[in-house]
């Protein structure tokens, strides 16, 4: 077995991947369904249906509002009910769809069948297209527009394309279960992604404790005869299945701070991704559902879920038996990186990967004491920062020295709090000083950008 | 359910404390506890018990009475600092000295710094180093021991206390240094601070924290690797004069020093770097004091000196920043 990883940091926690064993079912449909236009990184999709409009699976109803946007699409047939806001699931208004369900009608050339298609369409352009058209947003988190990634900027050349099969984050099995149950179409996913980026070389990377996945995936590669995509085990670690931990543990390059994946030739795409691609450029089904995680040591039923986008929370949850009475806390993802849920009317959007469940003795934090200078914060800071002195210069919103001291590289996967033997919210702390370094950064770049107009126009 | 938890990420803790990590060094100081009370019998186990409820105790009082501070006495780092304490006195060292290092020890080098993680100095060395020039006679007269199960054992001067005496009149360092062999070096069976007699119960205890992550063990290697090269130039250059590295590294505490008291967190550097060059300051100095100086033992004053280095070189070595070269 490999023990590829990336070098600097990271943690252990246990994986406790209890819903492993349950393969995913299709969630029935919920009576109504609430679609955000704001379920991916970038601008705000701009709706194009009416309040009355009948609408089936499949068909757009928001358009993209800029270059890095996405197409949204009813994941269900039915009747507008209204456009408006709505609490997301941390309770902040945003624009959602409301679509009262009737029956279960899709969009004329979509192919909901189950045979796969492994004949891929040669024109990169029209992939890329068809991408777009699919609504395809990165599934692994950051649901950044995919077919913006896979339109790497003029001057930098693509090297690999790594398919990330991480799934790092503890209880998370969505992506695993896919893996098994989906094997075929990420790869041909991947194949997919391989081509439109210069028929480079592809890696999918499957951490060593889902064992069934990487044999799987490596059969499956070798029965369609794919030359150039190769699966590597990699190492069991917290957070792997960083963009960037990810590039550093396959290629060993590192990205630099502020730089994209493509700066080092990589481009990474999840596993759902892929899946998501494959549907869309092999099967012209735009993204309506995706595999959620229902999980947790105090929930009654683990599942892993087959949801249409803009199910609303309860709906799931009271399916598989409802709220139980010693859940403390209900997270979106994972325990690591997912956001606690302070609404459960809030609906399901494309990036939902996960619903967690954890009682008050799993999610306690302990009172805060003090530092003990053991820096085991910053031996399990995968960007190699120190965060016992972020921690102070963030307290005392020292920018200068915090831009010094690289706060703006953290990707706040939790590792220092996690490992604090003193309990202290490092990076509840660290994240204000980050904000802040970042909105000075961007001020000076804007205030740059002005004076050179300012100059230009002289 | 109406009392769902909202707060950020990340949601679940590792089950590493405070707590948990100086139970850890409390388990890796049993085997040299053990072995000095079977070494030296009672009289040590009063040490010992003197010097950590002293410590516990002056801790639970001043936090409660004086900081009027939420009490940090259940996070054991005082019981660490008594053990090491009595560790580092001889098993003779009546109760009233143990309990003035320990005042000093809590009182003035960890509490008066604000308590743990704000001291900048060892406070079991700190405790050590004012019982040592403040009663000289009781820290560095050594009568016979008298051991648990009548374990046999030499009486008289420290090893390194025998040698500097000896250098002064005139002997060689090989006459001087024929009366011990490693052996007994190695399995306790010379006078000295009890926490200097059992040099391989040290090393396991050493092996478990290392073994548990507790600590790195760049400090003390890098701390060993010096006393070790020093000692091999200068007694290579002339032999009559330097003792050897096996024997400077056996003896005068050096290991309990090196394993113990050189690694503790809050006064020593967090980088990899930073940590080497404290390792490599401690062990130069431990071995110039020993060499040049007028204390035979040189150890907790190095670490003392280095301990006030940290700050600096904690601001000076950081490690490697992701994708940054």
């Amino acid at each position: 077995m490999g023990k590829h990883t990336f070098s600097i940091g990271g943690v252990h926690p246990h994986d406790s991947k209890i819903s492993r064993g349950c393969a995913i079912e299709p969630l029935p449909l919920a009576p109504v369904v609430y679609i955000s236009v704001a379920q991916h990184i970038g601008a705000p999709s701009v709706p194009c249906v009416q309040v009355g409009d009948k609408v089936k699976v499949g068909q757009v109803i928001a358009e993209p509002g800029g270059f890095v946007s996405a197409f949204i699409h009813s994941s269900v047939s039915g009747t507008v009910k209204s456009i408006g806001p709505r609490a997301d699931l941390a309770g902040r208004p945003a624009t959602h769809i409301e679509i009262e369900v009737e029956g279960d009608e899709w969009l004329e050339g979509i192919d909901t069948g189950d045979t796969l298609v492994t004949k891929i369409p040669e024109d990169n352009k029209a992939i890329i297209e068809k991408i777009r058209q699919g609504g395809v947003v990165g599934l692994g988190g950051a649901t950044f527009p995919t077919h913006v990634k896979l339109s790497p900027p003029p001057g930098s050349k693509c090297e690999r394309v790594i398919i990330n099969g991480c799934e790092c984050e503890p209880y998370l099995t969505s992506d695993f279960r896919t893996l098994l149950e989906k094997g075929e179409q990420v790869v041909v996913g991947a194949a997919i992604l391989k081509q439109v980026m210069g028929n480079v070389p592809c890696t999918v990377a499957i951490e060593e404790n889902k064992p069934e996945a990487i044999a799987h995936i490596k059969e499956v590669i070798a029965r369609l005869g794919y030359e150039g995509i190769e699966v590597m085990p990699m190492k069991m670690r917290y957070p792997q299945g960083g963009e960037k931990q990810l590039i550093d543990a396959v290629m060993h390059r590192q990205v630099g701070s502020g730089a994209l994946p493509i700066s080092v030739g990589a481009v990474v795409q999840n596993v759902a991704t892929a899946l998501a691609v494959y549907d869309a450029v092999q099967k012209n089904k735009p993204i309506v559902d995706n595999s959620v995680t229902v999980t947790g040591e105090c929930f009654p039923r683990q599942a892993n879920l087959l949801v249409r986008v803009g199910t609303p929370l309860r709906y799931i949850v009271d399916y598989l038996g409802g709220v139980p009475a010693d859940a403390a806390k209900i997270i979106s993802g994972g325990p690591m990186m997912g956001r606690a849920v302070a609404n459960l009317d809030a609906a399901t959007v494309k990036g939902t990967g996960a619903l967690l469940f954890l009682t008050a003795a799993q999610t306690r934090r302990a009172p805060e004491s003090h530092c003990i200078r053991c820096g085991k914060c910053a031996d399990a800071c995968p960007m190699g920062l120190e965060p016992f002195l972020l921690n102070k210069l963030s307290r005392n919103m020292d920018l200068e020295a915090l831009e010094a001291n690289a706060a703006q590289d953290c990707i706040e996967c939790g590792c220092c709090l996690y490992s604090c033997p003193a309990h202290i919210p490092l990076l509840d702390i660290i994240r204000q000083g980050k904000g802040a370094v970042l909105g000075a950064i961007r001020a000076r770049a804007a205030a740059a950008k002005a004076a050179a107009e300012a100059a230009k126009n002289n | 359910m109406s009392n769902l938890i909202i707060s950020p990420s990340p949601h679940i803790h590792s089950k590493d404390s405070t707590r948990s990590l100086m139970l850890d060094v409390i388990i890796a100081l049993i085997p040299a506890v053990i072995c000095s009370v079977v070494f030296y019998g009672w009289r040590e186990l009063l040490v010992l018990g003197v010097s950590v409820a002293s410590c516990v105790l002056l801790e639970w009082a001043v936090t409660k009475y004086w900081m009027k501070a939420p009490s940090t006495v259940g996070d054991l780092s005082a019981v660490i600092t008594g053990i090491l304490l009595a560790l580092n006195l001889p098993y003779t060292t009546p109760w009233w000295v143990v309990f003035i290092g320990a005042v000093v020890a809590i009182g003035v080098a960890k509490l008066s710094f604000g308590g743990i993680g704000q001291n900048i100095w060892n406070p079991a060395l700190v405790g050590r180093v004012f019982l040592l020039v403040s009663f000289p006679t009781y820290m560095t007269s050594w009568s016979a021991p008298q051991g648990l199960f009548g374990v046999d054992a030499v009486s008289g001067a420290t090893p390194l206390g025998t040698i500097a005496e000896g250098l002064l009149q005139g002997s060689s360092v090989q006459e001087l240094t024929s009366a011990y062999n490693y052996k007994d070096l190695l399995f306790a069976n010379l006078g000295g601070s009890a926490g200097e007699v059992c040099a391989l119960a040290l090393l396991a205890g050493f092996v478990y924290l290392c073994c548990r992550k507790v600590i790195k063990p760049w400090i003390t290697l890098s701390i060993f690797a010096t006393v070790a090269l020093t000692a091999l130039v200068f007694n290579l250059a002339d032999p009559s004069r330097f003792t050897g590295p096996l024997f400077n590294l056996l003896t005068g505490g050096l290991v309990l020093g090196a394993c113990f008291m050189a690694t503790d967190y809050v006064t020593s550097p967090m980088s990899l770097w930073g940590g080497v060059i404290f390792g490599v300051g401690i062990g130069f100095l431990t071995m110039m004091i020993r060499y040049f100086g007028s204390y035979p033992e040189g150890v907790s004053f190095a670490i003392l000196i280095m301990n006030s280095v940290v700050p600096l070189l904690n601001r000076w070595f950081h490690q490697p920043k992701f994708g940054r070269k």
